[in-house]
């Protein structure tokens, strides 16, 4: 596996121009002989696929739900960065660039981090004509807000539904390339592997949700837009089914997966309060604007929080960290969340909660100003909860939210699979080891409205590409493969279920010793435990597990089993990057790494690289390689908010 | 924590050609803390650990966005909390020994799949007849080229908020679509970037909806009662007014 950044070479500001420049380009007559796979249809493969077909390529899109509009970019709330400096306080791109790459902790490439903030402004403009309704100033010009601790306001919004917006826009725009015959729609498809012919990327197996038929789809180029894996937790603010399987399968064929131990966990989620849970659900952040974080003084305290006098209330956050108080970025938040319940000063039944208070704003600012700012938020809450912020403390807890790590793309996004590609989420490419609040939305439609195209163009204008036929041998192999997996994970259920495990069970028992070893605050004996202990599960998963119904048919049984089969591989190198970076870093603790403060320490000498996994055989442990990260034009420097 | 126990009627119907029927479950201990889908979460545990197999629902975020989710609960689609998807809805709604029969949206353009798992491409097929501004990627100008007054941009987004769940359908007497495909015929005809294609929007879209075996409306209020997204029937007007003027004064 060799890892060629693809780096242009000049000024930062010039590097996108140049790279554009050197590439080579596909006549626009010739565009309609070539076929591209997109994987998707979130922001990046939605809007990859309308504008591929804009151009004039044969596009064939496929996604899991029963319709494009469906993917988990739909959920995101709180908005969409760029580089306007519509509101004159002073951003620029290279404010914006310098605000992502010190967000990450100083673990993404400076040139791709540029080149985001470079074509974020133009994203906005391309939303505002496809009819995406932006929140107005009333003079009509948009509105921005300040997000995420950005001491600018360079977000841009739709309500809190700015994931919705920005998704129903994309896929507006391939459904028109649908109807014109640009793309071929392939909704209720999940895609089962990669097919690799002569090295190169030219086809999938995808398996028909309601038929259970395996089918093949050749192409000249595929281009996965698959999300992140944060589901290996079980419990996360992903969708039920976000998956790692496309990137996994991927992998497994030679792409290197980068990062896999960086993981975000947002601080604002409502608490998990059962054994029967099936996700959790995220709060925005800017709730910390004006609640206070805080947790009884004496442990076990069990007293309802009206009843706990001030004085024997603990504003942690605020006595640590005076300057930034509450509004500490999402890893310091969360971890100190989770150090108060370590200590037994957690709230709530499972005692797995701390409060966030607005009765202190409440009394400031009246009810009616902090219900204009939260009011939906406030909605949702009592929704789920059946409590009222207005009248009891919120409470809350981290949760697994976006994984930065993905597989490795060089700046053309191509993976290490000549012609495979990964955009959106499931590359690792520019959020470093953190991300920061309204810049995924911001990535997705970066990579898939004005990156992709050009690293399309590039890869078939310079290689000579075989036909290739969905029933050559390489693809008829690859399908005989899936289906034997398939007839695998259901061979136990002939006997019944006695003495068997489901699905969700084996789900949950990983998750769970990802999440306590593998999560926030990791150290070497816990995460050797981990390592120890994922085979085993593994074990009792393939031994055991019963899936009801057959192969042929729609069986939501079986299709999470190849899931979650997925995730019992892909824990493991998780928790194998995680042990390999010996540095505090971005959203994780290493607890051997921590300053005299007992704050993170990252070291720079030792780890300002990406780690890179390639695939050995399911025998061999993997190899990492290493990309060296260098900074040319910024320095790195440590975080503090004390 | 309470928890309440359940009689559960669900259709189950084994794929889209055989025939279907309500079968009887009874569920205990159900936390009135779990969502609707965690309670057929349970109810799935159980009958997978029974060998039988489990119903087939479709959900995906759980967080009230994606539209993937909804049945229909005692002949509401939904359920009884208002202004709330199916995965929202939580079990203190319900009462100790309260039957439920649970079923899926049901529409001649709807066709199930299996158990409450019905097929909503229809809905895609209306927004691929115009539902969108046709520009290309690159080249839009500055977005503050145009100012939209916010009461326009917030009006068009009270329309944009629709999920495409497709209650609407399922609670309309005649099985019509307007609520859906007004919403979006709204959005686009409010904000300046739709005016382009204004009137050919409507006829196409209207023209789809009807193919794909649509009802028409007769102000039953139906749909907006069960909207999830509160989306109201004042955009079937304006739907109605722009395919006219669109008819009567052509292109």
């Amino acid at each position: 596996m060799e890892l060629t950044s693809r780096t242009p070479a000049g000024p930062l500001a010039e590097k996108w121009d140049n790279h554009r420049f050197a590439n080579k380009l596909v006549n626009p007559a010739n565009r309609r002989k070539y076929k591209v796979i997109v994987v998707g249809t979130g922001l990046a493969g939605a809007s990859a696929s309308a504008t591929l077909a804009e151009q004039g390529y044969e596009v064939h899109t496929f996604c899991i739900q029963d319709s494009p509009r469906r993917a988990h970019s739909i959920a995101a709330q709180g908005g969409i960065n760029a580089a306007k400096n519509y509101q004159n306080d002073g951003d620029s791109i290279r404010r914006l660039f310098y605000d992502t790459i010190k967000g990450g902790d100083f673990r993404a490439r400076e040139a791709n981090v540029y080149r985001l903030a470079q074509v974020s402004n133009d994203i906005i403009d391309q939303c505002v004509a496809q009819g995406v309704p932006f929140a107005r100033e009333y003079g009509g010009t948009l509105a921005n807000r300040s997000f995420g601790g950005a001491q600018v306001s360079r977000t841009f919004y739709a309500r809190g539904q700015t994931g919705q917006q920005l998704l129903l826009g994309a896929y507006s725009a391939l459904s028109r390339q649908i109807h014109k015959g640009g793309v071929k729609m392939y909704p209720r498809r999940e895609m089962m592997d990669l097919v690799v012919v002569d090295g190169r990327a030219r086809g999938i197996v995808t398996r028909n949700l309601i038929s259970g038929a395996l089918e093949n789809h050749a192409a000249d180029a595929v281009i996965l837009a698959t999300g992140g894996y944060g589901n290996a937790y079980f419990l996360s603010t992903n969708a039920m089914a976000s998956n790692v399987t496309a990137s996994w399968r991927a992998y497994k064929h030679g792409a290197g997966f980068a990062n896999p131990c960086f993981v975000q966990i947002h601080p604002t989620c409502i608490p998990v309060h059962g054994d029967y849970q099936s996700k959790l659900t995220l709060m925005s952040e800017s709730l910390r604007n004006d609640g206070r974080v805080w947790v009884p003084v004496a442990t076990g305290d069990k007293r309802p929080a009206s009843a706990i006098p001030d004085a024997e209330r603990e504003y942690y956050l605020e006595k640590k960290y005076p300057s930034f108080g509450n509004l500490v970025p999402r890893d310091v938040a969360s971890r100190n969340a989770k150090e108060q319940c370590d200590q037994g000063k957690g709230v709530g039944s499972t005692g797995l909660a701390v409060y966030l208070d607005f009765a202190d704003a409440i009394k400031r600012d009246g009810q009616a100003t902090i219900l204009k700012k939260y009011g939906n938020l406030f909605q949702m809450y009592e929704k789920i909860t059946a409590s009222n912020p207005l009248h009891e403390p919120m409470m809350i807890y981290p949760a697994v939210h976006y994984t930065m790590g993905g597989l490795w793309v060089d700046y053309d996004l191509m993976t290490t699979i000549p012609g495979l590609f990964a955009i959106g989420e499931c590359n690792f490419s520019d959020h470093g080891a953190n991300r920061l609040g309204a810049s995924a939305l911001m990535q997705g439609l970066a990579d898939g409205y004005f990156i992709i195209a050009t690293s399309i163009a590039h890869y078939l204008g310079t290689n000579k590409l075989e036909a290739v036929s969905i029933s050559d041998p390489q693809f008829l192999a690859i399908q005989k493969e899936v289906g034997d997996k398939l007839h695998r994970l259901l061979r136990n259920s002939t006997a019944g279920p006695a003495g068997k495990v489901t699905v969700d069970e084996i789900h949950k028992e990983l998750g769970k010793l990802l999440w306590d070893n593998c999560g926030m605050a990791r150290n070497r004996q816990g995460l050797e435990k981990a390592l120890a202990q994922i085979p085993g599960i593994r074990e009792t998963f393939w031994d055991k597990v019963f899936i009801p119904g057959i192969g042929g048919e729609l069986n939501q049984s079986l299709e999470r089993a190849g899931r979650v089969a997925d995730f019992l591989e892909f824990g493991e190198i998780m928790v194998r990057d995680a042990l390999t970076r010996e540095e505090s870093c971005g959203c994780h603790l290493r607890e051997e790494s921590q300053t005299e403060e007992h704050e993170a320490k990252r070291d720079d000498a030792n780890f300002s690289h990406v780690s890179v996994w390639e695939y050995k055989g399911d025998e061999h442990e993997p190899l990492m390689q290493k990309e060296p990260l260098s900074f040319e034009f910024v320095t790195p420097s440590q975080r503090s908010y004390k | 924590m309470s928890t309440i126990d359940l009689t559960l009627q669900i259709w189950r119907q084994k794929d889209s050609d055989s025939p279907g029927n309500l079968q009887i479950y009874t569920l205990g201990g159900i936390s009135t803390d779990m969502s609707f889908l965690e309670m057929l979460d349970v109810l799935n545990e159980k009958l997978t650990r029974e060998g039988k197999d489990p119903v087939a629902f479709d959900h995906d975020c759980r967080e009230g966005i994606c539209g993937m989710c909804g049945s229909v609960i005692n002949g509401v689609a939904h359920g009884p909390e208002k202004e709330t998807t199916l995965c929202q809805l939580h079990m203190r709604n319900f009462k100790n020994g309260d039957v439920l029969v649970i079923e899926p949206f049901r529409s001649r353009a709807f066709p199930i799949r299996k158990d409450l798992i019905v097929d909503r491409s229809a809905f895609d097929r209306i927004i691929q007849s115009g539902g969108y501004v046709s520009v290309n990627t690159g080249g839009s100008p500055d977005g503050n080229s145009i100012p939209i007054p916010a009461k326009t941009s917030e009006l068009a987004m009270d329309a944009a908020a629709c999920i495409g769940c497709g209650a609407c359908v399922a609670a309309c007497p005649n099985g019509a679509a307007m609520l859906f495909t007004s919403a979006k015929i709204s959005q686009l005809c409010l904000l300046p970037q739709g005016q382009a294609e204004r009137k050919a929007r409507a006829l196409a879209m209207v023209a789809t909806m009807d193919e794909e075996g649509f009802g028409y409306c007769s102000n039953a209020r139906e749909c907006e009662a069960v909207c999830p997204k509160g989306i109201s029937i004042s955009n079937i007007a304006r739907m109605n007014r722009e395919y006219f003027k669109a008819v009567l004064l052509g292109e």
